[in-house]
Protein backbone atom coordinates (compact mmCIF):
# COMPACT_ATOMS: atom_id res chain seq x y z
CA UNK A 1 0.00 0.00 0.00
CA UNK A 2 1.86 2.80 -1.09
CA UNK A 3 1.40 6.28 0.61
CA UNK A 4 1.63 7.78 -2.75
CA UNK A 5 -0.61 6.03 -4.31
CA UNK A 6 -3.42 6.44 -1.71
CA UNK A 7 -3.34 10.31 -2.05
CA UNK A 8 -2.86 10.18 -5.59
CA UNK A 9 -6.64 8.23 -5.91
CA UNK A 10 -7.75 10.39 -2.94
CA UNK A 11 -7.33 13.66 -4.36
CA UNK A 12 -8.79 12.67 -7.68
CA UNK A 13 -11.42 10.98 -6.30
CA UNK A 14 -12.58 14.43 -4.48
CA UNK A 15 -11.52 17.12 -7.01
CA UNK A 16 -14.00 15.03 -9.68
CA UNK A 17 -16.47 14.21 -6.58
CA UNK A 18 -16.46 18.25 -6.60
CA UNK A 19 -16.30 18.79 -10.06
CA UNK A 20 -19.78 16.56 -10.82
CA UNK A 21 -21.63 19.58 -8.83
CA UNK A 22 -19.67 22.22 -9.92
CA UNK A 23 -20.00 21.71 -13.56
CA UNK A 24 -23.26 23.20 -14.98
CA UNK A 25 -23.68 20.99 -17.88
CA UNK A 26 -24.72 17.74 -16.97
CA UNK A 27 -23.08 15.39 -19.43
CA UNK A 28 -19.37 17.05 -17.74
CA UNK A 29 -21.04 16.03 -14.43
CA UNK A 30 -21.48 12.47 -15.56
CA UNK A 31 -18.40 11.84 -16.91
CA UNK A 32 -16.71 13.66 -13.54
CA UNK A 33 -18.69 11.14 -11.85
CA UNK A 34 -17.05 8.28 -14.15
CA UNK A 35 -13.83 9.12 -13.49
CA UNK A 36 -14.45 9.64 -9.43
CA UNK A 37 -15.41 6.06 -9.37
CA UNK A 38 -12.53 4.95 -11.09
CA UNK A 39 -9.93 6.50 -8.38
CA UNK A 40 -12.49 5.32 -5.68
CA UNK A 41 -12.19 1.52 -7.28
CA UNK A 42 -8.35 1.88 -6.90
CA UNK A 43 -8.81 3.35 -3.44
CA UNK A 44 -10.85 -0.53 -2.83
CA UNK A 45 -7.69 -2.43 -4.53
CA UNK A 46 -5.19 -0.50 -2.54
CA UNK A 47 -7.33 -1.66 0.56
CA UNK A 48 -6.75 -5.35 -0.81
CA UNK A 49 -10.62 -5.69 -1.98
CA UNK A 50 -10.29 -6.71 -5.60
CA UNK A 51 -13.40 -8.12 -5.64
CA UNK A 52 -15.16 -4.68 -4.43
CA UNK A 53 -13.42 -2.72 -6.63
CA UNK A 54 -14.09 -4.90 -9.47
CA UNK A 55 -17.98 -4.49 -9.25
CA UNK A 56 -17.37 -0.87 -8.62
CA UNK A 57 -15.68 -0.46 -12.11
CA UNK A 58 -18.23 -2.75 -13.89
CA UNK A 59 -21.36 -1.79 -12.23
CA UNK A 60 -21.04 1.91 -11.37
CA UNK A 61 -18.41 2.91 -14.20
CA UNK A 62 -19.99 0.80 -16.37
CA UNK A 63 -23.33 0.26 -16.01
CA UNK A 64 -25.00 3.24 -13.61
CA UNK A 65 -22.87 5.53 -15.60
CA UNK A 66 -24.29 4.27 -18.86
CA UNK A 67 -27.86 5.03 -17.56
CA UNK A 68 -27.33 8.73 -16.61
CA UNK A 69 -25.78 9.13 -19.97
CA UNK A 70 -28.27 7.39 -21.57
CA UNK A 71 -31.05 9.79 -19.50
CA UNK A 72 -29.20 13.08 -20.24
CA UNK A 73 -29.49 11.76 -23.72
CA UNK A 74 -32.99 11.19 -24.14
CA UNK A 75 -33.80 14.21 -22.37
CA UNK A 76 -31.65 16.28 -24.56
CA UNK A 77 -30.85 18.46 -21.15
CA UNK A 78 -28.48 21.69 -22.26
CA UNK A 79 -26.38 23.14 -19.85
CA UNK A 80 -28.51 24.92 -17.40
CA UNK A 81 -29.29 28.27 -17.80
CA UNK A 82 -28.40 30.75 -15.17
CA UNK A 83 -31.40 31.38 -12.78
CA UNK A 84 -31.88 33.51 -9.94
CA UNK A 85 -29.94 31.56 -7.22
CA UNK A 86 -31.15 31.44 -3.79
CA UNK A 87 -27.86 32.35 -2.16
CA UNK A 88 -29.69 31.41 1.77
CA UNK A 89 -30.35 28.51 0.84
CA UNK A 90 -26.83 28.03 -1.22
CA UNK A 91 -25.15 29.23 1.87
CA UNK A 92 -26.87 27.24 4.27
CA UNK A 93 -25.96 23.70 2.46
CA UNK A 94 -22.40 24.92 2.27
CA UNK A 95 -22.57 25.65 5.66
CA UNK A 96 -24.05 22.62 7.01
CA UNK A 97 -21.30 20.62 4.56
CA UNK A 98 -18.61 22.53 6.22
CA UNK A 99 -20.11 21.31 9.88
CA UNK A 100 -20.33 18.06 8.80
CA UNK A 101 -16.46 18.11 7.52
CA UNK A 102 -14.83 19.74 10.88
CA UNK A 103 -16.90 17.63 13.02
CA UNK A 104 -15.58 14.27 10.78
CA UNK A 105 -12.04 15.87 11.30
CA UNK A 106 -12.90 16.01 15.05
CA UNK A 107 -14.31 12.82 15.50
CA UNK A 108 -11.99 10.85 13.72
CA UNK A 109 -9.10 12.73 15.51
CA UNK A 110 -10.07 12.01 18.62
CA UNK A 111 -10.16 8.05 17.55
CA UNK A 112 -7.44 6.42 18.97
CA UNK A 113 -7.45 3.71 16.51
CA UNK A 114 -7.22 5.83 13.71
CA UNK A 115 -3.78 6.51 14.07
CA UNK A 116 -2.45 2.76 13.87
CA UNK A 117 -1.10 2.21 10.58
CA UNK A 118 -3.09 -0.46 9.08
CA UNK A 119 -2.23 -4.76 10.28
CA UNK A 120 -0.48 -7.05 7.89
CA UNK A 121 -2.65 -9.88 6.04
CA UNK A 122 -1.28 -13.33 6.89
CA UNK A 123 -1.97 -14.63 3.20
CA UNK A 124 -2.84 -13.10 0.18
CA UNK A 125 -6.49 -11.64 -0.50
CA UNK A 126 -6.76 -12.98 -4.74
CA UNK A 127 -9.26 -15.65 -3.45
CA UNK A 128 -11.48 -12.57 -2.15
CA UNK A 129 -14.00 -13.68 -4.64
CA UNK A 130 -14.01 -17.37 -3.10
CA UNK A 131 -14.50 -16.17 0.45
CA UNK A 132 -17.38 -13.51 -0.71
CA UNK A 133 -19.00 -16.15 -2.31
CA UNK A 134 -18.90 -18.09 0.17
CA UNK A 135 -20.37 -15.64 2.72
CA UNK A 136 -23.35 -14.28 0.50
CA UNK A 137 -24.24 -18.19 -0.21
CA UNK A 138 -23.61 -19.19 3.56
CA UNK A 139 -24.79 -17.11 6.06
CA UNK A 140 -26.54 -13.85 3.99
CA UNK A 141 -28.72 -16.74 2.11
CA UNK A 142 -32.13 -14.93 2.86
CA UNK A 143 -30.80 -10.95 2.44
CA UNK A 144 -28.81 -12.33 -0.87
CA UNK A 145 -32.83 -13.51 -2.24
CA UNK A 146 -33.98 -10.23 -0.96
CA UNK A 147 -31.73 -8.79 -2.97
CA UNK A 148 -32.99 -10.19 -5.92
CA UNK A 149 -36.26 -9.41 -5.30
CA UNK A 150 -35.84 -5.94 -4.93
CA UNK A 151 -33.96 -6.15 -8.40
CA UNK A 152 -37.22 -7.72 -10.11
CA UNK A 153 -39.64 -5.37 -8.07
CA UNK A 154 -37.62 -2.50 -9.28
CA UNK A 155 -37.12 -3.57 -12.79
CA UNK A 156 -40.93 -4.27 -13.21
CA UNK A 157 -41.25 -0.70 -11.45
CA UNK A 158 -39.26 0.95 -13.90
CA UNK A 159 -40.96 -0.57 -16.89
CA UNK A 160 -44.22 0.64 -15.41
CA UNK A 161 -43.30 3.77 -15.03
CA UNK A 162 -41.57 4.37 -17.78
CA UNK A 163 -44.47 3.41 -20.18
CA UNK A 164 -46.54 5.26 -22.27
CA UNK A 165 -50.41 5.57 -21.08
CA UNK A 166 -52.79 4.74 -23.76
CA UNK A 167 -55.48 6.06 -23.43
CA UNK B 1 2.08 5.98 6.42
CA UNK B 2 -1.46 5.67 5.05
CA UNK B 3 -3.65 4.95 8.24
CA UNK B 4 -7.16 4.18 8.86
CA UNK B 5 -8.17 7.71 9.65
CA UNK B 6 -6.86 9.26 6.07
CA UNK B 7 -9.08 6.37 5.16
CA UNK B 8 -12.27 7.93 7.29
CA UNK B 9 -11.38 11.54 6.32
CA UNK B 10 -11.29 11.48 2.53
CA UNK B 11 -14.78 9.18 3.36
CA UNK B 12 -16.05 12.03 5.02
CA UNK B 13 -15.04 14.75 2.53
CA UNK B 14 -16.27 12.58 -0.25
CA UNK B 15 -19.98 12.67 1.67
CA UNK B 16 -20.05 16.11 2.82
CA UNK B 17 -19.35 16.87 -1.68
CA UNK B 18 -22.33 14.69 -1.92
CA UNK B 19 -24.58 16.39 0.82
CA UNK B 20 -23.35 19.80 -0.66
CA UNK B 21 -24.71 18.69 -4.19
CA UNK B 22 -27.90 17.85 -3.16
CA UNK B 23 -28.56 20.82 -0.94
CA UNK B 24 -26.83 23.26 -3.55
CA UNK B 25 -27.87 22.12 -7.24
CA UNK B 26 -31.50 21.94 -8.44
CA UNK B 27 -31.48 19.55 -11.39
CA UNK B 28 -33.23 16.15 -10.16
CA UNK B 29 -30.27 13.99 -12.13
CA UNK B 30 -27.10 16.07 -10.49
CA UNK B 31 -29.10 15.34 -7.20
CA UNK B 32 -29.29 11.65 -7.68
CA UNK B 33 -25.52 11.73 -8.58
CA UNK B 34 -24.65 13.30 -5.94
CA UNK B 35 -26.46 11.00 -3.59
CA UNK B 36 -24.42 8.29 -5.14
CA UNK B 37 -21.34 9.79 -4.39
CA UNK B 38 -22.70 9.79 -0.85
CA UNK B 39 -23.68 6.01 -0.67
CA UNK B 40 -19.96 5.55 -2.64
CA UNK B 41 -18.42 7.51 0.38
CA UNK B 42 -20.31 4.95 2.83
CA UNK B 43 -18.94 1.72 1.12
CA UNK B 44 -15.36 3.44 1.35
CA UNK B 45 -15.25 3.66 5.33
CA UNK B 46 -17.33 -0.04 5.01
CA UNK B 47 -14.09 -1.29 3.03
CA UNK B 48 -11.46 0.59 4.89
CA UNK B 49 -12.83 -0.55 8.28
CA UNK B 50 -13.03 -4.24 6.70
CA UNK B 51 -8.95 -4.21 6.01
CA UNK B 52 -8.41 -2.79 9.40
CA UNK B 53 -10.08 -5.32 11.21
CA UNK B 54 -7.77 -8.68 10.50
CA UNK B 55 -9.24 -11.29 11.97
CA UNK B 56 -7.03 -14.70 13.57
CA UNK B 57 -6.30 -16.49 10.32
CA UNK B 58 -5.11 -13.31 8.40
CA UNK B 59 -7.53 -12.60 6.55
CA UNK B 60 -9.82 -9.14 6.27
CA UNK B 61 -13.26 -9.41 7.66
CA UNK B 62 -15.21 -10.12 4.83
CA UNK B 63 -18.53 -9.11 5.99
CA UNK B 64 -18.51 -5.44 5.63
CA UNK B 65 -17.52 -5.92 1.77
CA UNK B 66 -20.47 -8.52 1.59
CA UNK B 67 -22.43 -5.33 2.73
CA UNK B 68 -21.01 -3.41 -0.07
CA UNK B 69 -21.88 -5.66 -2.21
CA UNK B 70 -25.56 -5.53 -0.90
CA UNK B 71 -25.33 -1.42 -0.99
CA UNK B 72 -24.04 -1.45 -4.96
CA UNK B 73 -26.94 -3.61 -5.48
CA UNK B 74 -29.44 -1.18 -3.83
CA UNK B 75 -27.63 1.49 -5.59
CA UNK B 76 -28.08 0.56 -9.13
CA UNK B 77 -32.00 -0.67 -8.12
CA UNK B 78 -32.55 3.38 -6.60
CA UNK B 79 -31.11 5.08 -9.71
CA UNK B 80 -33.18 2.79 -12.31
CA UNK B 81 -35.73 3.48 -10.70
CA UNK B 82 -34.98 6.91 -9.83
CA UNK B 83 -34.13 8.05 -13.70
CA UNK B 84 -37.53 6.31 -14.57
CA UNK B 85 -39.50 8.60 -12.20
CA UNK B 86 -37.12 11.50 -13.72
CA UNK B 87 -38.37 10.72 -17.55
CA UNK B 88 -42.02 10.63 -16.59
CA UNK B 89 -41.99 13.78 -14.92
CA UNK B 90 -40.18 14.97 -18.34
CA UNK B 91 -42.71 13.77 -20.14
CA UNK B 92 -45.28 15.85 -17.84
CA UNK B 93 -43.87 18.42 -16.84
CA UNK B 94 -41.16 19.21 -19.60
CA UNK B 95 -38.43 20.18 -16.52
CA UNK B 96 -35.92 18.71 -14.36
CA UNK B 97 -35.76 21.70 -12.73
CA UNK B 98 -37.14 21.08 -8.61
CA UNK B 99 -38.13 24.53 -8.14
CA UNK B 100 -40.72 23.62 -10.84
CA UNK B 101 -42.25 20.78 -9.53
CA UNK B 102 -44.40 22.17 -6.27
CA UNK B 103 -47.44 19.90 -6.60
CA UNK B 104 -46.47 18.52 -2.98
CA UNK B 105 -45.14 21.78 -1.25
CA UNK B 106 -47.19 22.78 2.00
Amino acid sequence: MSAFLFWVFALMMLIFGAAVIINRNPVASALSLVVSFLALAALFISLDAYFVGIIQVLVYAGAIMVLFLFIIMLLDLRAEELRKINWIASAGGVVVAFALIVQIFSVVGSFQVARQPFPPLARSTSDDVHRIGLLLFGNYNLPFQIIGIVILVATIGVVMLSRRESR
Amino acid sequence: MVTLGDYLIVSGILFAIGFAGVMLRRNIIIILMALELMLNAANLSLVAFSRFHVDSSGAPNYNAQVFVFFIITVAAAEVAVGLAIVVALFRLRRTTHVDDITTLRF
